[in-house]
């Protein structure tokens, strides 16, 4: 079973700025977790593309769960190979990227392709696809389960379903007021509440969900 | 950045420099041959391919990009 996820950005810079910078990326303070990076192998084409493979290694972080199943794989950096293919020529640049060792824990391979912003020729678009798949039985659910990005988790708010005046509702009388007893001799040997002073209190009228006061856009939107 | 083998950082180091220059002012403008980081690129590669070997890493018969099959677009 294989989990498929697309997505697509904008960086607000001209593609071979981002080239450039692309062979220029580690080390940097957001990816701490990757160790050494090495160019295995580059070579330029007849038609001037440059194809290079990086290894880089990076530290095993696992859920605490996968480190009770597998313990042997806690001591091993995991090692990932990136392969690139710059084209100067049509400004494109496509990358694949996977690791080769904990494969049998997981694989996650990811393919960018960068090019010129097709609205502004002064950035650079990516569009990054990623395949996350596990054979290992029963953890394949957890691994593909938790990659998934939270947005996707959310779940979206139901709309609140209208209340539905039954017919008996629609056809109450409204309630009147007691006729007020004058006062009695015999009134304190009562106890009964009928007896007290006073109007009893009338019940408030069902306020209608779609009341002009209510804020029912809010219920419509989430 | 480090170099997976120890003793291939500096190596690296000399030969990335020379590589950044040479792609950012050469390649990218459309300007591909003549590559002036051949050597350093040469002696780099013979330290990194030792320590690969030594630390057993699995690299050799790797298809580039993949190998090349077409992937699904969805989940399965």
């Amino acid at each position: 079973m294989v989990k498929y996820f697309l997505g697509q950005s904008v960086l607000r810079s001209s593609w071979d700025q981002v080239f450039a910078a692309f062979w220029q990326r580690y080390p940097n303070p957001y990816s701490k977790h990757v160790l050494t990076e090495d160019i295995v192998h580059r070579e330029v084409t007849p038609d001037q593309k440059l194809l290079s493979r990086r290894l880089l290694t990076k530290t095993n972080r696992m859920p605490r769960w996968a480190e009770r199943l597998f313990p042997a794989n806690v001591a091993h950096s995991v090692y990932i190979l990136e392969d690139s293919v710059v084209d100067p020529q049509n400004q494109t640049m496509t990358t694949f990227t996977w690791n080769i060792n904990h494969a049998r824990l997981m694989v996650v391979e990811e393919r960018c392709v960068y090019r010129v912003n097709s609205d502004n020729s002064g950035w650079t678009e990516i569009r990054r696809e990623a395949w996350v798949s596990s054979s290992l039985f029963g953890v394949s659910r957890a691994v593909q389960v938790r990659p998934l990005p939270k947005h996707l988790l959310r779940q979206p708010r139901k709309p609140r379903r209208r209340q539905r005046r039954q017919h008996w509702q629609l056809q109450r009388r409204p309630r009147t007021l007691p006729a007020r007893l004058p006062p009695s001799s015999s009134s304190s040997n009562s106890s009964s509440l009928c007896s007290q002073p006073g109007p009893l209190p009338l019940p408030q009228p069902t306020r209608h969900p779609w009341a002009p006061s209510a804020p029912s856009f809010i219920v419509l939107y989430y | 950045m480090n170099s997976v083998g120890e003793a291939c950082t500096d190596m690296k180091r000399k030969y990335d420099q020379c590589f950044n220059r040479w792609f950012a002012e050469k390649f990218l403008k459309g300007d591909g041959s003549g590559d002036p980081c051949t050597d350093l690129f040469k002696r780099y590669q013979q330290c990194i391919q030792k320590a690969i070997k030594e630390k057993e890493i699995p690299i050799e018969g790797l298809e580039f990009m993949g190998h090349g099959k077409e992937k699904p677009e969805n989940s399965s």
